[in-house]
């Protein structure tokens, strides 16, 4: 027994790299599955006998925590249980047509000056091109020095949407003719073998994409903005990369061009697709109202010409749904649209051009927008209309939807997280993804905690966006493991409220005496403690050697934040409102920032107070409940250590001038 | 290091007038992102001209990838916003798999001649 135990630890010192990896690969499989075994056995306990029906809002809130944190690790273990390392990229094969962007939006000159440079010193054969959105001619003439090609939006765009930088790419990849594009935002200096170490990848030709880490030199010592991001360049884009996963993080990326311009084309087509159906909808919310307005004069004369509108409409949906071509339904349905109206006696005819001319004026544009817009939509369904004009509406809305929808896009433009959402595409059309975990590129980071938070508020707003316009629960052509590996970073983006439930949970006991479960009992320790150690021990051997403490306080702390990404990302999405996106700004910003942090500071001083309130009747002898006390200023403590980083954050002044 | 990349040449475009409104634009070469911009520059620019109806004749074209039929829908958005519209005939074996893979066959229906994409009544 001895002996052989022996062996085993002499077999395990002379393991060399790549049995060090497999190993902890197999230990990783072993504690997620350990974990979410063990979270099971106390979250059915917890679910059953123990909530405490006397405080039961209370219980079932820090429940229904409990529960989301619980498929936070499912999906976290299951993003990681596949973890994929590939080590020494593929040779780059010669001869490659690659362009090289720089995205730029009103950065110092003398910043991107930098980046442009490094890049048009990349080893590989390229074109490089300097996309500047804010059409300086200090740019242009700095791009001009450094032999950089330099694109500004053309002339098409006037009048339209911009789409921020998705848009800034789309007119970028209008105007240049390289298979591969390799995307840098512009403060991240790329080194010069970044394509020499992710074009081999593409030889397989299915792979659409290679994402290379972003990481930031700017950072000083204790990283008090959270920026670097180990966690995320490293084990969970590795583990995605394991379910064909790894997704766009808009820099520091290579794009086959063939696969945007392929996703945009399926997405177009699906587009258009959804919009006559949309339009039918409407038709049907129209006629509906129409037929319910119709006086007994009218009855007879215009509900035959009603009904026939609406076997028009379920006429048209059956034909999408048999696959014919969106011309061939749309100007069929024209036609029928066209005898029902016929069918109203002529008459009638002139108040139908009368409403005609007024429908065209006013709601063709409207249409427009409300296509948009789900809340302008169900109003303009809504909207009072004659029977004849409710004929009229159906008629002109189809053609009208479909014409100015015909445009094609490489970049997606449903999420101002617009890498996220075209790499979800990509993958749904089929393409394949690599995540290449070796630093290409030396990037900067916000330099202030405004900054810094509106990147991180942005990041946010975009997941939402995405995760309510095509869920990649249901969007069709992803397999199984890439629904669940996209679905594990929004969930991640939910966490503000049970944040708030955790962070008062002990405050409501410790003050208010308020206990969510039925008694802190020995069960109530054995179904708990075990899995709380195997959570942080799995955790533990994921991060191996990262530091990846910033980013826990950084989860937590932020609570506020997440809570706005979600409320003003699903009032983007529903009703239109404006997101209030504002470009990351690369200069620093003077001042000190407890404003921003005012949630987090009312927070601590009530979770000081509880403490003090638990502890100070326990020693006065004035409660005996000691155990429930210890555990819950334990909880408070480690709140207090967590939310503590936005104070070093809101304080820290840069000592020198970079 | 930036490489010099041959352009022009590549695709020949043809447009050949059947009545006013109508006519018919031939196309010779690879039908791919080094020519895209400019075909659809030269659809634009004969909706602009006063064609409505376009067919596009792809008999001589030997490749097509998803750039090139990009530069189509942006034809065809011009002929459809000025009323008309945009057809495509003789696709070859290549370019068809592409239109059924990205299920753009939905918006573009392939004709079998000229002839016939003249003619189609909906």
């Amino acid at each position: 027994m001895r002996s052989s135990y022996l062996d085993t630890t002499f077999l395990r010192a002379s393991w060399g790299p790549a049995e060090w990896a497999a190993f902890r690969r197999g230990l990783i499989k072993i504690l997620v599955i350990t974990n979410l075994t063990l979270g099971a056995y106390y979250l059915l306990w917890r679910g059953t006998v123990s909530l405490n029906w006397n405080a039961w809002l209370f219980a079932l809130a820090l429940f229904g925590a409990e529960l989301y944190s619980y498929i936070g690790s499912f999906l976290f273990g299951l993003t990681v249980f596949r973890l994929r390392e590939r080590g020494e990229p593929p040779p780059a094969p010669p001869g490659l047509r690659v362009d090289v962007f720089i995205t730029c939006y009103n950065e110092p000159v003398e910043l991107v000056r930098k980046t442009v440079r490094a890049a048009v010193a990349i080893r590989y054969p390229h074109q490089t091109y300097l996309l500047d959105d804010g059409n300086s001619p200090a740019m242009r003439a700095m791009a001009a020095e450094e032999g950089c090609g330099y694109i500004t939006r053309s002339a098409a765009w006037k009048g339209f949407d911009r789409h921020a930088k998705a848009g800034n790419l789309i007119n970028a990849l209008e105007q240049t003719t390289g298979d591969f594009v390799l995307i840098l935002d512009a403060d991240q200096v790329p080194l010069p073998q970044i394509l020499d170490r992710t074009l081999g990848y593409f030889a397989d030709p299915l792979v659409g994409l290679v994402q290379t880490p972003q990481y930031f030199i700017n950072v000083p010592p204790g990283d008090p903005f959270g920026s670097q991001a180990p966690l995320f360049y490293g084990p969970i884009q590795q583990g995605k990369d394991g379910w064909n996963a790894a997704f766009f993080c808009g820099s520091n990326a290579v794009l086959r061009r063939e696969a945007l311009a392929r996703t945009g084309l399926r997405f177009f087509v699906r587009d258009v697709e959804r919009r006559i159906r949309r339009a039918l909808r409407e038709a049907d919310t129209v006629i509906r109202q129409a037929e319910r307005r119709l006086t007994k004069v009218d009855r007879q004369r215009i509900a035959p010409a009603l009904r026939e509108l609406r076997r028009a409409v379920a006429q048209a949906r059956r034909e999408l749904d048999r696959g014919d071509t969106f011309q061939e339904v749309t100007e069929r349905f024209q036609r029928r649209a066209e005898e029902a109206a016929r069918m109203v006696v002529a008459a009638d005819l002139q108040q139908i051009m009368a409403d005609l001319a007024e429908i065209q004026a006013v709601e063709a544009a409207e249409i427009m927008r409300a296509l948009n817009d789900e809340a302008l939509l169900a109003e303009l369904a809504a909207r009072d209309r004659s029977p004849l004009a409710a004929i009229e509406t159906v008629r002109q809305l189809i053609p009208l939807l479909v014409n100015e929808a015909m445009d094609y896009l490489p970049i997606s433009t449903i999420s101002v997280t617009e890498d996220m959402s075209t790499s979800m595409r990509m993958h749904a059309t089929g393409w394949r993804s690599v995540y290449h975990d070796e630093i290409l590129a030396h990037g900067l980071a916000p330099e202030d905690l405004r900054s810094a938070l509106q990147q991180r508020l942005r990041w946010a707003q975009g997941t939402i966006q995405v995760m309510l316009r095509e869920n990649p629960l249901t969007l069709p052509g992803l397999s199984l493991g890439q629904r669940l590996a996209y679905f594990d970073t929004m969930w991640s983006y939910l966490s503000g409220v049970p944040t708030i439930i955790y962070l008062i949970s002990p405050v409501l006991y410790l003050i208010f005496g308020l206990l969510p479960v039925n008694a802190l009992s020995d069960e109530f320790f054995w179904r708990l403690a075990p899995y709380l150690i195997v959570n942080q021990l799995l955790f533990a051997v994921i991060s191996w050697g990262r530091p990846t403490w910033r980013g826990q306080q950084y989860s937590l702390a932020l609570f506020p934040l997440w809570i706005k990404a979600v409320t003003t990302a699903a009032a983007n999405v529903w009703f239109g409102k404006k997101l209030g996106f504002i470009v990351t700004p690369k200069t620093r910003q003077a001042g000190r920032y407890f404003g921003l942090v005012r949630w987090q500071l009312l927070m601590m001083p009530l979770l000081a107070v509880a403490i003090v309130v638990g502890l100070g009747q326990l020693a006065l002898g004035w409660r005996s409940d000691g155990l429930p006390v210890v555990v819950n200023v334990f909880w408070a403590v480690y709140d207090l250590v967590m939310l503590s980083v936005v104070i070093d954050a809101a304080m820290y002044q840069p000592t020198e001038e970079q | 290091m930036a490489p010099e990349f041959v352009k022009g040449a590549l695709m020949e475009i043809t447009v050949n007038p059947v009545d006013e409104r109508t006519a018919v634009v031939q196309l010779r070469g690879r039908l791919d992102l080094l020519v895209a911009a400019e075909v659809k520059q030269r659809l634009v620019q004969a909706v602009n001209e006063g064609f409505r109806l376009l067919v596009v004749d792809m008999s001589e074209v030997s490749f097509v990838d998803s750039s090139g039929l990009g530069a189509l829908i942006g034809g065809l958005k011009a002929t459809r916003l000025a009323g008309g519209d945009l057809r495509l005939a003789c696709v070859g074996a290549q370019a068809l798999a592409i239109l059924e893979l990205t299920t753009l066959n939905r918006v573009l229906r392939p004709y079998p001649n000229v002839a016939e994409a003249l003619q189609a009544n909906l």
